[in-house]
């Protein structure tokens, strides 16, 4: 396999598994599952929040706006994985003398421009909505902030696909995962006011490290102010990503040694 | 007696069915819990804990609505996909009769969603069900079952034409969480949005178990379940007709 195969297969090859696999892209479900619903979240944590007399507006539309991001990020990667069981095609796959990581982490790049579509989209909204202002100077802060945290929700996703590829039901612990984000992240609630033991899972959560930049930008920060915080956040992402690989090759092992591939 | 045989038939075969759905109690048990929690964080660190039974039975009957929204809005779609749309409908038995028990059906599995809101909020928050009034509040239990389970068979109908009927209405989740005012009051939406809430049976259901609970006009909650129950039925009875004599017209009963 040259570099330019590798290549290939990484960028085409993740285009194409992704329209293929990613059932949620005809439209008449990714406005109501990816557009709707997102934005709805956002409001509906507002309105929670303006009766708990907990947080202004900004909070929550910067809050949900990143979270959102893991949606396409958990569901998308586990479709673009354990899709290929559900359509019976992980085998021609796996038969493929083709670089695995060029196959599976190109899945995750059309993955990353999703998630970040939708936080834009999401905070564009609710920003509308709310009448939530936002200095137009931190924008380009805030859209780096929004691409690191797509690219840490991807990444996180990843864990997701060989969850799918192990477990039929799998999506239900993909929703689980995204409860988990929302509880844990300071998304609606700030990490201050959690239980300590939450704090501290937080740290090592995506979204967590993302969020702290956003609204530090938001209210003024420069990135070069942030870039800790980044850095933390692109970490996490890129360490559950790894991780997700590493157990997507472990499963193709075992499975290949007990003849398992295909069993539901 | 044909007709209550088979709502009644069908609503045990239904629950039994949707009970033993690793996705619906899965995820329909557990997101009630996660909202609960979020709500129960959320209003106490604004410093407002006395409305912790509030949230609790809000996110209990969000549960019941999503059961709603995930699973019956797609219904009739699900039938197609299994293709046994065509068998229900040529049996001697009226379509609506053999659809109503199956959403009744799986709003009713969302009495999981208020076990276990109830116990997570006892357990682990120790909040207290003071029931002010025990036979209202029993009452509204299916009441609120009823209403949203019928709420669910209208919006079946409503989205019938569309192919992707279950995202249509799996969208609809948070937009009825919010007008019914399930974890706060409606009182914080803007007024145009007030008749919206009253036309939903999740806004009654949900103030009838509080009423029951906290004790207030909890006769008059369970009244409009009832009536809004009888509104969505004509609704969607007569829609039924017309969507099956559309599809025997254009032959098109199974087109996925």
């Amino acid at each position: 396999m040259t570099a330019g195969n590798n290549t290939r297969i990484f960028f085409v090859g993740g285009v194409i598994a992704y329209r293929a696999l990613f059932n949620w892209l005809n439209p008449w479900i990714f406005v109501p599952t990816l557009i709707v619903t997102p934005i709805f979240q956002l409001l509906f944590f507002a309105f929670l929040g303006r009766a708990a007399g907990l947080e202004n507006d900004r909070f929550y539309v910067i809050g949900n706006a990143l979270q959102v991001g893991a949606l396409p990020g958990l569901f998308a990667m586990t479709f673009a994985i354990a899709g290929e069981r559900w359509f019976q095609t992980l085998s021609p796959v796996l038969a493929t003398p083709a670089n695995r990581a060029a196959i599976f982490l190109g899945r995750a790049l059309p993955v990353i421009a999703n998630a970040a579509f939708v936080c834009v989209v999401t905070f564009v909204a609710g920003a509308l909505i709310l009448h939530v202002h936002i200095a137009a100077s931190a924008f380009p802060a805030l859209a780096v902030v929004i691409a690191v945290t797509s690219i840490s929700c991807t990444g996180f996703g990843f864990i997701c696909g060989p969850l799918g590829l192990r477990w039929r039901d799998a999506i239900i612990a993909v929703n689980l995962l995204d409860a988990v984000l929302l509880i844990f992240c300071g998304v609606n609630i700030p990490i201050a006011s959690l239980p300590a033991w939450m704090q501290a899972a937080s740290e090592y959560l995506p979204i967590t490290h993302g969020l702290r930049a956003a609204r530090r930008v938001a209210d003024g920060a420069a990135l070069s102010d942030v870039r800790g915080l980044l850095a933390a956040e692109l970490a996490i992402g890129l360490a559950y990503g790894a991780l997700g690989f590493l157990w997507l090759r472990h499963l193709e092992v075992v499975a290949r040694r007990g003849a398992t591939l295909e069993n539901t | 007696m044909t007709t209550l045989r088979v709502v009644w038939t069908g609503l045990v075969v239904h629950f039994k069915i949707t009970s033993r759905s690793p996705f619906a109690i899965g995820v329909g048990a557990t997101w009630p819990i996660v909202n609960a929690t979020l709500a129960y964080f959320m209003y106490r660190a604004g410093g407002t804990p006395q409305t912790l039974l509030y949230a609790s039975l809000g996110s209990a009957v969000a549960g019941i609505f999503s059961m709603i929204a995930i699973d019956a809005s797609g219904a009739i779609q699900r039938q197609r996909f299994w293709g046994t749309l065509e068998l229900l409908i040529a049996a001697p038995v009226r379509f609506a009769l053999v659809l109503l028990p199956m959403t009744i059906a799986v709003a009713s599995v969302g009495i999981y969603c208020l076990a276990t809101t109830l116990v997570w909020g006892r357990l682990v928050y120790g909040i207290p069900l003071p029931l002010e009034h025990p036979l209202a509040f029993v009452l509204a239990v299916p009441a609120t079952l009823i209403s949203v389970g019928v709420l669910g068979f209208a919006l079946c109908m409503v989205l019938v034409r569309f192919r992707w009927a279950g995202q249509i209405g799996n969208s609809l989740e948070y937009p009825v969480w919010i007008v019914s005012g399930l974890l706060f009051p409606i009182a914080v939406l803007p007024a145009w949005s007030h008749p919206i809430s009253w036309a939903l049976a999740t806004t009654w259901g949900m103030q009838a178990l509080l009423h029951g609970a906290l004790g207030g006009p909890v006769w008059r909650d369970l009244g409009m379940c009832a009536l809004l129950s009888l509104v969505y039925g004509v609704i969607g009875f007569s829609i039924v007709d017309r969507f099956l004599d559309a599809a025997r017209r254009s032959a098109s009963l199974s087109l996925t």
